[in-house]
């Protein structure tokens, strides 16, 4: 078992190089083009012979990229420019907020559907219809209602959070075996009692797998709707830099982005391993 | 810029160089327009100088006999100077101190993003947040929904915001002209042969916004040339931020939008400029400072503070000699994000055009904060030329209702800014002559139109 996680671990590693080396060949810098010609005014106002982005970055210049900005993670010059850390945290406190606020919902909704087929069919349309709607699709109609571009980034992240969760939810308390719910009738177990003894512990792997999906999408969403409502977080960050187009920053944000989506991947693999009932 | 010290006993106070001023200090406020704060602490001791010496040789032999510092000790005491420049500085309380500002990083929002840095909000008492906003549509939501109480905005939007065209109706007043001149068409390097507005037909242009000066000075210009912008050109609404990227991955053939995108696209290799703003209608505006009328009704002290702001702003940004410093003042990441070089191309005129050439046009973009009339029923004439707007336009009264010129010229006194006379005045765009009265024949007498 260790010998393959170690060997995993190095080819990894040997993947990892081998992909900054093909990346590093492939960005070496060309013989200096077509200028040769022109007037070295022209050239200077060109920004020949200064740093500049010129074409895709070559890992160095991205590596640069990753020191400066790790090296001051708090800066803040004002409104528009902040350090990466800050940056990150608003966009976690907007998924944040947006996914307690679709658990608050979803989870006694898909609890109740999901005793009840009744209302199992009578909500199943609507949610196959709502489902499918990219959560950005929503972002103009949110901010044209909610009137302020914060909330309705809030907003949006409920939206596209609460689906999955009120799915799964409503599956695991339909699908809690029939056996124990009998046994519970047998001993005359009040329902409520039922509920939180019973059926939760149950359906509990499954609400967590809705809920683990849910930020999954919650994430990737995120990083869409500041791109477009701008102001603060990751995915303003990677506005601004594409305004300048400098890449290895973009480079560098993309990066933390997947990193982090790691984390809160890791931490509800965690929760579900937690509340698994092992037989 | 020297500050004519009433202690001074070689100074004279009675009048200026220039003889248009009362004193040597007004006429200094008037030339710099910068550092107003001291100036006015300067008029103020100016006046009262003036008041307990009616004439100036006296103060001149009272100075030269106690010594300044003496006279001004001796004269603080009786006086006091510190309560008086407070007063003089609260003009009326101001209802309202934090403000927050939208903008897009253009250079055309230089004046409002400039009196961040360089303090000018601050000196009127003013505590103000510029925020960096992601396309037009956002800056007409965000203003609607009062997120910010005052905004980048581009000329015709006020209009179209306040007569509820492509949104829901909401007065907003013009308070100056961010800008004149300072945009250009850029086409994609493959282009370079193109250079005949006649081989255009069916590329993909992009402007930033449906009613903005770019949108209405692309159609005149392609239709000048016999093209109609309806059939034979697309135009699409692409963030200005947005472009070169566009540009680079082949989206756009070319775009009207707002520097520094221009100047970028050529930094970048990736465009050239094929012609400037300036040479369609030289003096043309482009962006706007908006204000909701009713931020203007509930909060005058807090708007004419504002209003002092940005034309410090503007007199600062109009004298050519402050461009390289406003290139770097503007280019970092908290508000244009640009590299320093093209920023200075931009300001300064003096630019690499992306074809091997390096020309030298000083007056590329300026400053003039002006609100003509006569502007605003140019952007009516084309809106209506265009279809955007349908039946009787009445023009002036649209335009005196939501661009605030008297305002702007009263305030514009107040900071020593020379405002013109008029309020109409006639234009030429492409040679051709607008006629501020009769803007249904000028409609008119264009053959591609949608009227």
């Amino acid at each position: 078992m260790r010998s393959i996680k170690l060997k995993a671990a190095v080819i990894s590693l040997l993947l990892f190089l081998l992909f900054i080396g093909a990346w590093h060949m492939a960005t070496l810098p060309k013989e200096s083009t077509s200028l040769a010609g022109a007037n070295a005014e022209y050239a200077a106002l060109m920004g020949k012979g200064a740093e500049k982005s010129g074409g895709f970055p070559p890992p160095l210049e991205v590596g640069q990229a990753f020191v400066k900005y790790l090296a001051d993670p708090f800066y803040d010059h004002g409104p528009n420019d902040k350090g990466i850390a800050i940056q990150l945290g608003h966009s976690l406190a907007r998924v944040g907020l947006g996914f307690f606020l679709a658990v608050l919902v979803a989870v006694p909704l898909g609890f109740v559907i999901g005793m009840s087929p009744l209302l199992l069919r009578a909500f199943d349309p609507f949610i196959q219809v709502l489902k499918p709607i990219s959560p950005l699709a929503w972002m103009p109609l949110a901010l044209y209602t909610l009137k302020d571009s914060n909330v309705s980034g809030i907003f949006v992240i409920f939206i596209c959070s609460i689906w999955p969760m009120l799915i799964n939810t409503a599956f695991g308390v339909a699908s809690v075996r029939r056996d124990w719910i009998n046994v519970a009738r047998t001993l005359e177990v009040n329902p409520l009692r039922k509920a939180f003894l019973v059926i939760l512990p149950a359906a509990a792997p499954t609400i967590l797998t809705g809920m683990r999906i849910s930020m999954g999408i919650a994430w990737l969403v995120i990083v869409a709707a500041e791109m477009l409502v701008g102001g603060t977080g990751i995915g303003y960050f990677v506005w601004n830099e594409w305004n300048n187009l400098a890449l290895p920053n973009v480079i560098f944000a993309i990066t933390m982005i997947g990193v982090v989506g790691m984390l809160l991947d890791m931490i509800f693999g965690r929760l579900q391993q937690l509340v698994t009932y092992r037989e | 810029m020297s500050l004519h010290d009433p202690f001074d006993p070689k100074t004279t106070i009675s009048n200026c160089n220039c003889g248009h001023h009362d004193s040597q200090t007004q006429h200094d406020i008037a030339m710099a327009g910068a550092d107003a704060e001291a100036l006015n602490s300067r008029v103020l001791q100016t006046t009262v100088m003036r008041a307990l010496f009616p004439k100036d040789a006296e103060r001149r032999k009272f100075l030269s006999a106690v010594g300044a510092s003496t006279a001004w000790a001796a004269i603080s005491s009786l006086i006091p100077f510190g309560t008086l420049e407070a007063m003089a500085q609260d003009k009326g309380s101001l209802e309202k101190k934090d403000l927050k500002i939208g903008f897009i990083p253009i250079t055309c929002a230089s004046p409002l993003i400039m009196a961040d840095p360089l303090g000018f909000y601050k000196k009127q008492g003013l505590n103000v947040t510029v925020v960096k906003t992601a396309g037009w549509a956002l800056i007409r939501d965000k203003v609607q929904n009062r997120e910010y109480d005052a905004s980048h905005m581009l000329a015709p939007m006020p209009i179209a915001m306040s007569m509820g065209v492509g949104s829901n109706p909401m007065p907003i007043n013009v308070a100056t002209i961010q800008n004149t001149n300072g945009q250009a068409i850029t086409l994609h390097v493959k282009h370079k042969d193109k250079r005949d507005p006649k081989m255009w037909k069916g590329f993909k242009f992009a402007v930033p916004f449906e009613f903005s000066m770019h949108n209405f000075l692309l159609r005149y210009y392609v239709a000048e040339h016999g093209l109609d912008p309806d059939k034979d050109i697309q135009i699409r609404v692409v963030p200005p931020p947005e472009m070169v990227a566009n540009l680079r991955a082949g989206n756009l053939d070319g775009y009207l939008g707002p520097d520094p995108f221009n100047q970028r696209a050529v930094y970048d290799e990736v465009g050239f400029l094929h012609i400037l703003s300036k040479e369609l209608w030289d003096g043309h505006p482009c962006c706007s400072f908006g204000v909701p009328a009713d931020f203007v009704k509930q909060n005058p002290n807090t708007f004419a503070a504002l209003y002092r702001a940005i034309l410090t702003a503007a007199a600062m940004a109009r004298d050519p000699k402050n461009r390289p410093l406003m290139a770097e003042v503007l280019s970092p990441a908290n508000y244009l994000n640009q590299p320093k070089t093209v920023l200075e191309q931009v300001l300064t005129g003096k630019y690499a055009d992306g074809l091997g050439g390096v020309k030298n046009v000083p007056d590329r973009a300026d400053f003039d904060p002006f609100p003509w009339y006569s502007m605003a029923v140019w952007i009516l004439s084309q809106m209506k030329r265009w279809g955007y707007i349908k039946g009787e336009v009445r023009y002036k009264d649209i335009a005196e209702k939501v661009y605030l010129l008297t305002d702007a010229r009263k305030r514009m006194a107040e900071i020593g800014m020379a405002a013109p006379k008029a309020d109409y005045q006639k234009f030429k765009v492409m040679g051709k002559e607008f006629d501020f009265n009769k803007p249904d024949a000028y409609i008119d007498s264009f053959a591609i139109k949608r009227t």
